[in-house]
């Protein structure tokens, strides 16, 4: 017990919470952006990989560590505009899509990374983000470590939550895509376009979802491998529910699932002569399950999510 | 015309493939007038207004719209966007409203810019609130539209438009959905701003509102304009028969006397959620060749009492016997199987299953009849043949009986239950709001219907909020209030109205 307390305590298990969150943070904001506007993206697991993958080589190719972010968003924001005209103005089922959005990113991603370097064992490394030291700031106890020795990418993150909420609470666009995601026919009777905010929506979420691939390459590690996306994404369609599609809620959600991560690791490492390591792999999502069943019960759907809408049927 | 001209439809006509929808229809509207647009179910009301709305394109015609000025402009077809402009506001029937937003954001939706930083919400409140000051139309800005009533929510409708500074207000059907109370508040409403220069079109198919609010009635029927008059001149009997095209069908209603008891409810006990859902110990007994009409402000436990009868609630409390024999276990089969025929209240939700086929929805309440399947197979041409039969029978109209039934419209919807239930000569029907939605042709051939099962010896339950309807049909009445059934003992409407209404007759 005095164990669990000591890392409980500590500033590097809080530090490693924010720091496996933040990438979900990403996700989920895009996820939800995405849902608002009556739309499930399910490509989310495979555009982490692009975006991983692009933010990665565009880096290693010369671009600056801000140009291989935008490289990022804007693969993830082309694949999120691919899932968009299939589910949107075509109406195809969102599942299926969204399902095939991931095994083509994903792929697509390995492709090209094979087809760049076709012989390496371990891939080149790249000079990835520092942690942000703020004079002062950072020298603060507890907090300091915690906050002020994360990449300008997490900092990045925790902005976007207030960006999302503030455009999603405070603006006629949050509004009008809070509606469409509601009843499109609210929008369609008031002349806004059901397919320009639909589509919008699935373009910068998908972005976003990129940006979190991204940090993996860019922050967390210094290089692309395969499969180190590892579930992430699916993380996120659950932890939107678990949010009920709320901004504030979706970094709480994420904290929490990254706090079960980082807490699995430490126990591993103390307790691991006593139970097999694979529980403690499996806790972070068990306990996000067993979260998810208590919240989810309440959830209160976007209404029109799933269902496509055609211009002209009433 | 005169100068006081806002609306003129020169020769509207739309074809769906080989329907003619509409048929150069001509229409003017002045300017603080209310004008009735009556007619049946299918007669081209709707289309008539989408066109005007700019939702269809018409194949010929033309719109003009007047402008501030009063000067009559062309209006280009088929955009919705220039309706707006030109000031015309559309109220669907079917609401479209986003219910997890508020009224405000809803009504503001769309008028502001997207990009934005700042909204500017004092300013929308204002003028809301203006308006709201001005015509009567009084709704919850800041509560979540989901949360509103029926009523609230046809006022944010209508507050919508006006928002948008319609000068012209078309209404379809704004009355299906509500109570007759909340139907003349609506009216009241309507006239305050009629007076205030707004001119309304509203669509309908219930005369006695049409005789007591339009100014004008226009009448519409197979897509043709059959007669316009003013409603000071306007006569009950003429109306009708110029939407139905012949002098309605009078029921014809024989006196008959009851036979042996076919219903038996005693003690009928049901704890519900809501008072909708809550029935008080209750009994009542239905006799074969009996109409029972069950009489009632909406709400008061009907749902309960249908629910009871078709086996959906267990009450907690009372025995049933059906043609004397007691149902211990009573569900939906065993009701069924003891000889009860639905015509349930909601019919798209609960009377049909809209992605099967007309066919299969015939036969859903006998799969187990060796006429429909063998062996655990349907046999798909025997329903089918007995589908065409049915649909022949009971004049069910759409794309074929093998279409999905969720395609036929609500009056053929309806007309498919009506052929199921009574093919299988239940000893009792439960007919719960047959007749709501429905034109008075469809209206007229359900009331046949019930009356030819009551000759037949069948029992009949009418729950119906239209009293009209229970006095025209029914052989003895109950009231129901507050999850309790009290006998009228007579048809005298106003005894009726006050026992529904809670007060000592």
């Amino acid at each position: 017990m005095m164990d669990l307390l000591n890392i409980l305590l500590s500033e590097s298990f809080w530090a490693a919470s924010l720091r496996i969150a933040t990438p979900l943070i990403f996700g989920v904001l895009g996820a939800l952006i995405c849902e608002r506007a009556g739309v499930l993206n399910l490509g989310i697991e495979g555009i982490f990989v692009v975006g991983a993958m692009c933010g990665w080589m565009a880096v290693w190719l010369g671009a600056g560590l801000w140009g291989g972010a935008l490289a990022a968003a804007a693969a993830g924001a082309l694949f999120g505009l691919l899932h968009a005209v299939l589910t949107v103005p075509l109406g195809l089922s969102q599942h299926v899509s969204g399902l095939g959005i991931t095994l083509f990113a994903t792929s697509v991603s390995y492709f090209t990374y094979r087809t760049a370097l076709p012989n390496v064992s371990s891939p080149p490394r790249i000079e990835p983000f520092q942690a942000l030291d703020i004079p002062l700031l950072s020298d603060l106890p507890f907090l300091g470590p915690v906050l002020f020795q994360q990449t300008a990418l997490t900092w990045l993150a925790l902005l976007m939550v207030a960006v999302v909420w503030y455009i999603m609470n405070r603006t006629a666009l949050g509004v009008a895509i809070q509606a469409v995601g509601d009843n499109p026919d609210s929008v369609d009777a008031q002349g806004l376009s059901v397919y320009g905010l639909r589509i919008g929506a699935i373009v910068a979420g998908s972005a976003l979802m990129a940006l979190g691939g991204a940090f993996l390459t860019m922050s967390a590690f210094d290089a692309f491998f395969f499969g180190m996306v590892n579930g992430r994404g699916w993380v996120c369609i659950a932890l939107v529910i678990f949010a009920s599609w709320r901004p504030g809620k979706a970094l709480f959600g994420a904290l929490l699932f990254g706090a079960f991560d980082a807490l699995q690791v430490r126990l591993q490492t103390e307790m691991g002569a006593l139970v097999p390591g694979q529980v403690f792999l499996m806790a972070p999502y068990i306990l996000s399950i067993i979260a998810l069943v208590i919240a989810a019960r309440s959830a209160d759907y976007p209404r029109a999510l799933l269902t496509p809408w055609f211009k002209g049927q009433r | 015309m005169t100068d006081s001209t806002v609306l003129r439809l020169n020769g509207l006509s739309k074809r769906f493939g080989p329907v003619v929808a509409n048929d150069d229809v001509s229409l003017t509207l002045a300017k603080g007038e209310a004008l009735a647009l009556l007619g049946e179910n299918g007669a081209g009301k709707t289309t008539l207004m989408n066109m005007l709305f700019g939702h269809y394109l018409p194949d010929a015609g033309s719109v003009e719209v007047a402008d501030e000025n009063g000067v009559l402009q062309s209006l280009p077809l088929g955009h919705p966007q220039a309706a707006l402009a030109a000031g015309v506001g559309m109220v669907h029937q079917h609401f479209a409203l986003a219910e997890n937003i508020n009224a405000l954001d809803n009504i503001t939706l769309g008028s502001e810019p997207l990009l934005a930083l700042r909204r500017n919400r004092q300013a929308a409140r204002a003028k809301i609130e203006g308006i709201i000051e001005r015509s009567g139309l009084k709704a919850p800005l800041n509560t979540p539209v989901g949360r509103l009533s029926v009523g609230e929510r046809q006022r944010v409708e209508i507050l919508k438009a006006l928002y948008r500074d319609a000068r012209i207000l078309v209404l379809d059907e704004p009355t299906a959905v509500l109570t007759p109370q909340e139907a003349d508040t609506l009216f009241e409403n309507i006239k305050a701003m009629t007076r205030e220069g707004l001119s309304v079109i509203f669509i309908s198919h219930k005369l006695r509102e049409v005789l007591a609010f339009s100014d004008r009635i226009a009448v519409l029927r197979h897509g043709r304009k059959v007669g316009e008059m003013a409603t000071a001149d306007a006569d009950e009997k003429a109306i009708a028969r110029m939407m139905v095209g012949a002098d309605t069908p009078k029921v014809a209603r024989t006196d008959m006397a009851p036979g042996a008891p076919v219903l038996n409810l005693s003690g009928i006990s049901v704890t519900g959620r809501s008072k909708r859902d809550t029935l008080k110990g209750v009994d009542l007994m239905v006799n074969a060749h009996e109409i029972l009409g069950i009489a009632g402000i909406s709400g008061n436990g009907q749902s309960a009492l249908a629910n009871v009868i078709s086996g959906l609630a267990a009450p907690s409390e009372g025995h049933i016997q059906v043609d004397g024999i007691p149902v211990p276990k009573p569900g939906p089969a065993a009701m069924v199987k003891a000889g009860i025929g639905r015509i349930p209240e909601d019919r798209h939700h609960e009377g049909i299953v809209g992605a099967m086929s007309v066919a299969e929805n015939m036969v859903i309440e006998r799969l187990d009849d060796p006429e429909v399947q063998s062996r655990g197979l349907l046999r798909r041409d025997a329903i089918r043949d007995n589908a065409e039969r049915l649909a022949q029978a009971y004049d069910v109209r759409g794309p074929g009986v093998t279409a999905s039934s969720r395609l036929l419209s609500g009056g053929n919807i309806q007309k498919l239950i009506l052929a199921r239930v009574f093919e299988r000569s239940p000893r009792l029907i439960l007919a719960n709001q047959p007749t709501r939605g429905l034109d008075m042709g469809a209206a007229a051939e359900v009331g046949r219907r019930l009356l030819e099962a009551r000759e037949r010896g069948a029992g009949v339950v009418l729950i119906s909020e239209d009293l009209d309807e229970i006095l025209g049909l029914a052989d003895r009445i109950v009231v129901i209030r507050d999850g309790n059934l009290v006998e009228a003992g007579s048809h005298d409407r106003e005894k009726i109205g006050l026992m529904m209404a809670g007060e000592p007759a």
